[in-house]
């Protein structure tokens, strides 16, 4: 067992008292780029809004009363609970959800294929997977749009293969969603695992081999509890955008298949815009990836105390 | 000792061939490793040791040959059908599981009940003297402990045969000392076969009960350290085991397992013969430490005092003979030894029994 001060650590001699200095750039940049625009969209959401975009500076709480509770036209009536946006956040976080799920199971076997090969093919592999994404994601969700068409190439192929008699009807619906969704952000699920597969120790394998476990308990109780933080990574890097995704919804979803994102977006957007409400939804929404993230660091923490059994 | 094993073996290689694309890592490998028996194979990293030993726990497929287990072929059946456990070189544990855990994991494979896989592994984490380090994860012990939570895990489903793939390599020399005698113990104790594989002589020579010396895909030469030290077969194992001379002779005959050449310098010598030597040039090997120097003009071979090293207890004397061939000797540092002076005028003599005609 190391005794202390065997290790080098960011206390140790060489970097004493540059405590400050050093950390400086990493706080203007937290402070700047984060910790302000929240907070500017912190004050909005509890302003009066402006007709034509903008805010008055007066205290309310309209906006979440407006997300929440449903007073009739005229606001004189009873509050009934106003289920109109907490569906379109209960559909975002399910199609979140099943996006994640899509790029994890596809993910995964992906980044497996490409962490076993020879190291000199898995540059290509990697590069490969990132090549789409050097163009810009509009232009892609658009491309997108085009190939499931009910008389796009898909369908012709399918037609003309025999596979199908009748075009499918992709185009506006849940699947076209998942489809752009789950397109957008593979390899954001993809990297991560990849590079804990990479460093995982295959003769951890071979020992369960070896100890008479097949090849699906190995890979239940051994690979993938090994690889866990890496695929903890890419979940979460796949559903928080995924979440607060507006582009493939709109763009492949039509009006039906609103999301949170679309929600936000309107609200910014040309002169029907209310920005405190906008910045009230966002603000729910970001609660609820702290939320998530809050209760994944706990159980990591719990499980690390506890020291795995 | 060498009579029984033909009675009950444990493991049957019978011309083993294993390639890889053009390369050959196993030569129609044939051994017999007796049931109860510490067995290392020993040899060179690249000769093939550890490509055995993987082909004997299933993690390598053999090109040609058969693997027999108490008889049964076991050459295509998946590691995990296997009765045999590795302990792996770097130790393989699983690093998200506590100790405990490890250890019963091959148990709970076999069925065992969560209980019965407790018991057993505190059990066998007991024998290796880790229970107080039960609930540990591997990151938390020592080379050492978790050396010995690797031999824990491969032991607790009572194997029929434990593979060892060097697994002492890690582990500084004094503790590599200790573990020695202790798994020297443990196979005794416990009854089971063991493979063990090394590159370090000294290891195989104190540890085993017989020693195949491997190289280039071959078994050069099986059976007990002794033998394997005292009558080696050819020059590979004569000077991969231990410090020897190879001195050239001319041999003139052959029989009975006895050679009669001409040592350099034109002396008669008769000692025994490797089988297959023949008649023609040959090696003769000859430990340092039983070359004796006398007089001149009685010994065997004459040479000059080229190098003296002191080496506590003993000395180390390099001797050049006229043809520029060196001859080390080894001399026991007592008072009573004549220790020549760096230069002199020496004679190298040896007994019959202490040379061997080798096979190149």
């Amino acid at each position: 067992m190391a005794g202390l001060g065997q290790k080098p650590t960011a206390g140790g001699r060489t970097y004493a008292g540059l405590g400050l200095p050093l950390m400086l750039p990493a706080w203007v940049i937290i402070g700047f780029f984060l910790v302000l625009p929240i907070g500017i969209m912190l004050v909005y959401s509890f302003l009066t809004k402006e007709f034509r975009g903008g805010v008055i500076w007066e205290p309310t709480l309209a906006a979440y009363d407006q997300f929440f509770f449903d007073r009739g036209l005229f606001g004189d009536e009873q509050p009934k609970i106003e289920w109109t946006y907490i569906l379109i956040f209960w559909r975002s976080i399910w199609q979140a959800g099943l996006a994640t799920l899509m790029c994890l199971l596809i993910g995964f076997p992906t980044a497996w294929f490409i962490a076993t090969r020879p190291a000199s093919s898995r540059t290509i592999w990697l590069f490969l997977i990132t090549v789409p994404y050097w163009v810009n994601l509009l232009i892609r969700t658009i491309s997108m749009k085009f190939l499931i068409r009910d008389n796009g190439p898909l369908n012709q192929w399918l037609l003309d293969a025999g596979l199908i008699s009748d075009p499918i009807h992709i185009i506006n619906t849940n699947t076209a969603v998942q489809l752009g969704l789950f397109y957008s952000y593979l390899p954001f699920m993809v990297l991560p695992i990849y590079a804990a597969v990479e460093r995982y120790n295959f003769s951890l394998s071979e020992a369960a081999a070896d100890l008479y476990a097949s090849r699906w308990i190995t890979l239940r109780h051994i690979i993938l509890p090994v690889v866990k933080p890496g695929i903890i990574a890419g979940c979460i890097l796949v559903f928080v955008p995924s979440l607060g995704a507006f582009l493939a919804p709109d763009l492949l979803g039509g009006a039906k298949n609103f999301m949170i994102g679309s929600l936000i977006e309107e609200q910014f957007k040309g002169n029907a815009g209310n920005w405190p409400f906008g910045a009230a939804a966002s603000m729910i929404l970001l609660s609820m990836v702290l939320i998530v993230l809050i209760f994944y660091a706990r159980a990591q923490g719990r499980a690390h105390a506890k020291g795995a059994s | 000792m060498a009579e029984d094993q033909t009675i009950n073996p444990a493991i049957e290689i019978d011309r083993v061939v294993k390639r890889y694309g053009s390369f050959t890592a196993l030569n129609d490998v044939s051994l017999t490793i007796a049931d109860n028996e510490f067995f290392t194979l020993l040899g060179p990293s690249g000769c093939g040791k550890t490509t055995l030993l993987r082909c004997i726990a299933g993690f390598e497929d053999i090109s040609e040959g058969a693997i027999r287990l108490y008889g049964d072929d076991i050459a295509n059946d998946p590691p995990n059908k296997r009765p045999v456990n590795t302990v792996f070189q770097q130790y393989a544990l699983f690093p998200h599981m506590n100790v405990q855990r490890n250890v019963m994991f091959g148990l709970q494979r076999l069925g065992y009940s969560e209980m019965d896989a407790r018991g057993r592994a505190r059990e066998v984490l007991d024998l290796v003297q880790l229970l107080p380090f039960a609930d540990r994860l591997p990151a938390q012990l020592s080379g050492g402990q978790q050396q010995r939570v690797a031999l824990a895990r491969a032991l607790a489903p009572n194997p029929k045969v434990l593979l060892l793939d060097e697994p002492l390599s890690a582990l500084d020399l004094k503790l590599r000392q200790a573990v020695r005698l202790e798994l020297q113990q443990l196979q005794q104790d416990t009854g089971i076969t063991f493979i063990f594989v090394t590159h370090d002589q000294e290891e195989a020579l104190t540890m085993s009960d017989r020693i195949a010396v491997i190289s280039d895909g071959r078994v050069q030469q099986v059976g007990p350290a002794r033998d394997i030290y005292e009558e080696p077969n050819n020059k590979f194992v004569a000077d991969f085991i231990g410090e020897t001379n190879l001195i050239d002779v001319a041999v003139t005959g052959v029989s009975n397992g006895m050679a009669a050449c001409t040592l350099p310098g034109g002396a008669a010598f008769t000692c025994p013969a490797a089988q297959g030597a023949h008649q023609g040039h040959g090696h003769l090997s000859v430990r340092p430490e039983r070359v004796s120097l006398t007089a001149p003009e009685k010994a065997l071979i004459t040479g000059h005092v080229q190098r003296l090293i002191y080496l506590g207890t003993d000395m180390h004397i390099d001797v050049a003979l006229s043809d520029g061939e060196m001859v080390k000797a080894r001399v026991q540092n007592s008072q009573s030894a004549h220790i020549p002076a760096q230069g002199a005028q020496v004679g190298l003599d040896f007994e019959e029994g202490a040379a061997r005609l080798l096979i190149d």
